[in-house]
């Protein structure tokens, strides 16, 4: 009985010293750092009111918002938007263009660069490699509107693009109105503003590689293809794995602001995605409630997928976000 | 043995040289394939508005020389007005953005600061997860900032990889500075000032583009916050020119008839306008943009 007493009784001791310290430990740190906490205030009120401020906004998804009611007064409804949303005429429609035009970045847009980063590393004469990356750069410092409005111009039926293929005796198309070459014409445009820019990760990651992996390479007799088969890209894989990892969580969100430049109702068909839907229903048609839903369906299969191919990647590849 | 040795040396010589061969080649149309909208651009929006409507295919240089079409570029009140709003967005807002990104980068650059991991954290979190377009707009609209110049400025006040990229730097400083001034008595201002700043003035130049151009080229927060067409920056007004095709916006009080003619030759002077000066500063912008991304690439 007494021991137990005694137990307790120093328990609550080093309980309390524990304590102590911690509140301590909170006060000589912030005395300390007093300057820094504020300048931390304004940051943190930032995050806080603009980042996680929609966070907290997002629960009208559960609910029937109404302007004048706000975000605490409108009544809850659950589930109720999200399987409106599933059972929507343009949910199965929605879901293949964005996965699709998704897949095909995969495919296309994203070892563009890699492969741009690979042949450019081969190029000996540094003139000649310096003008072909301040040229191929270009494109990602033009407006998403002026490189929209380009591809517009090009592609009507009297533009540049008609005008050429005229010559080959094809006949005149209106490209933007047609939804079967959407696609084409979002994913080589995609292809043309990142390439360039795209590489520059790629070729920091190439100067990184150990030249001794080349040399003993050589010594094997391998050639320069079979130098960057093997030691290149090995080399840079870790690099490729992060910015594999990154652009599988935007697997559900593709470049919607261009999309939305470049779409029309004609083109819906296979133009329209989750996010200019959300775009449309929400800011157009003032469907709140609703488009949040949607929003917060796409936003939490995103990151879903972005702490999944972590994990997975970090089980086999050893290579991770965090 | 030794011929073999000749031989094959020989052979892998010239399959090196048709590698580089391809491989020039394949830059080569690279370069074209990205230079020559911008240069088709050029040429057409000096162009005579006549000739150009009546060719066909590429251009290699300007058909005959004119200046009409930069005029009623010139002349146009939206333009013109859309130009000075982007200046204010890019200056005003750049300031801004500098201002909470040093802060906040500074602060979270400190060794010794208790609630640094879980502050990181927290901010690292929204480039994973938001709360969506619309919960969005619904703050800005709550905060009274809609149709207001500020929507375009404080929701976008930092962003994330910047922030990353200056406390990066601002890590790579030696504490042995900071410590010797601090035994002079100087507190965490003193040092963000007389220190860190002098010593970071690359990164900081670097910011300043990456914001600067953000601004400059965004259309799509104007797009959804703003109704008033007095706060339209430049991007919005080409949108309404290049691709909603309104040519209404584009006849307010400029040569009124004559503008249907040159409608074309327009377009393209427009574009030109807008992007000039990026291509300007392209040769800052190359090379600080290019250290930004590599300082942002580095794991800690």
């Amino acid at each position: 009985m007494a021991s137990i007493q005694l137990g307790t009784r120093k328990e609550k001791a080093t309980r309390l010293i524990r304590k102590a310290t911690f509140r301590e430990r909170v006060v000589k740190d912030f005395k300390r750092n007093k300057y820094v906490y504020a300048m931390l205030l304004p940051v943190v009120a930032y995050f806080l009111i603009f980042h996680y401020g929609p966070m907290y906004g997002v629960q009208i998804a559960f609910k029937n918002y109404d302007v004048t009611k706000g975000f605490l007064g409108s009544p809850w409804v659950g589930f109720e938007h999200f399987v409106e949303f599933f059972k929507s005429y343009y949910f199965w429609r929605l879901i293949r263009n964005t996965l699709l035009l998704s897949l095909y970045s995969l495919i296309f847009v994203f070892p563009a660069p890699i492969i741009f980063a690979l042949l450019l590393n081969e190029i000996r004469n540094m003139k000649f490699k310096r003008l072909t990356q301040t040229i191929t750069y270009l494109p990602h410092f033009i407006s998403l509107v002026v490189v929209v409005g380009i591809l517009v111009d090009f592609l009507s039926p009297q533009g540049l693009i008609n005008q050429i293929l005229s010559v080959f005796g094809v006949d005149v198309t209106n490209y933007l109105q047609e939804a079967g070459w959407f696609r084409t014409i979002f994913i080589s445009s995609e292809v043309w503003q990142t390439v360039g820019w795209g590489s520059i990760i790629y070729l920091a990651a190439i100067t990184n590689v150990n030249p001794q992996l080349y040399e003993a390479a050589k010594i094997d007799g391998a050639g320069r293809f079979r130098q960057i088969i093997h030691v290149t890209i090995p080399g840079i894989l870790p690099t490729i794995t992060i910015l594999f990892i990154l652009q599988l969580g935007s697997l559900m969100t593709v470049g919607y602001q261009k999309i939305i430049l470049l779409y029309n109702p004609l083109t819906y068909e296979t133009a329209d995605v989750i996010s200019t839907y959300i775009y449309r229903k929400g800011i157009l048609d003032a469907s709140y409630s609703y488009s949040a839903a949607i929003g917060l369906f796409d936003a939490v299969i995103n990151f879903g997928i972005l702490v999944l191919a972590n994990r997975i990647s970090k089980k086999v590849g050893e290579t991770s976000l965090w | 043995m030794v011929r073999k040795k000749k031989k094959n040396h020989i052979r892998s010589g010239l399959g090196d040289m048709t590698f580089n061969t391809i491989n020039v080649l394949i830059m080569i149309v690279l370069m074209l394939v990205t230079l020559y909208p911008f240069l088709y651009v050029l040429f057409s929006s000096f162009s005579d508005a006549g000739l150009l409507s009546q060719h066909r295919g590429i251009l290699w240089k300007p058909l005959g020389f004119s200046l009409e079409a930069y005029k009623a570029v010139f002349d146009n009140p939206m333009v013109l007005i859309g130009y000075a709003n982007t200046i204010f967005y890019v200056v005003v807002g750049t300031v801004i953005n500098l201002a909470l990104t040093i802060l906040g980068a500074y602060a979270l650059s400190r060794r010794q600061l208790m609630w640094k991991k879980p502050i990181m954290l927290g901010i690292v979190f929204t480039m994973f997860f938001s709360g969506g377009l619309v919960p969005r707009y619904l703050l800005v609209h709550d905060l009274g900032l809609l149709d207001t110049r500020w929507s375009l400025i404080l929701p976008t006040a930092i962003s994330v990889f910047n922030l990353i990229v200056m406390r990066t730097s601002f890590q790579a400083i030696p504490v042995s500075l900071e410590e010797s001034a601090r035994i002079d008595g100087a507190n965490d201002f003193t040092i963000l000032f007389r220190i860190v700043l002098p010593l970071s003035l690359p990164v900081i130049a670097v910011m300043t583009l990456f914001y600067g151009v953000s601004h400059w080229n965004s259309y799509f927060d104007a797009m959804i916050f703003l109704r008033d067409r007095d706060l339209f920056p430049l991007q919005l007004v080409l949108r309404t020119i290049l691709i909603t095709n309104d040519t209404s916006s584009m006849t307010v009080g400029s040569l009124g008839g004559d503008t249907y003619r040159i409608s074309e030759t327009i377009k393209y002077a427009v574009i030109i306008v807008a992007t000039v000066p990026i291509l300007f500063l392209y040769p800052f912008l190359q090379k600080y943009f290019v250290k930004g991304v590599m300082i942002g690439s580095l794991k800690e």
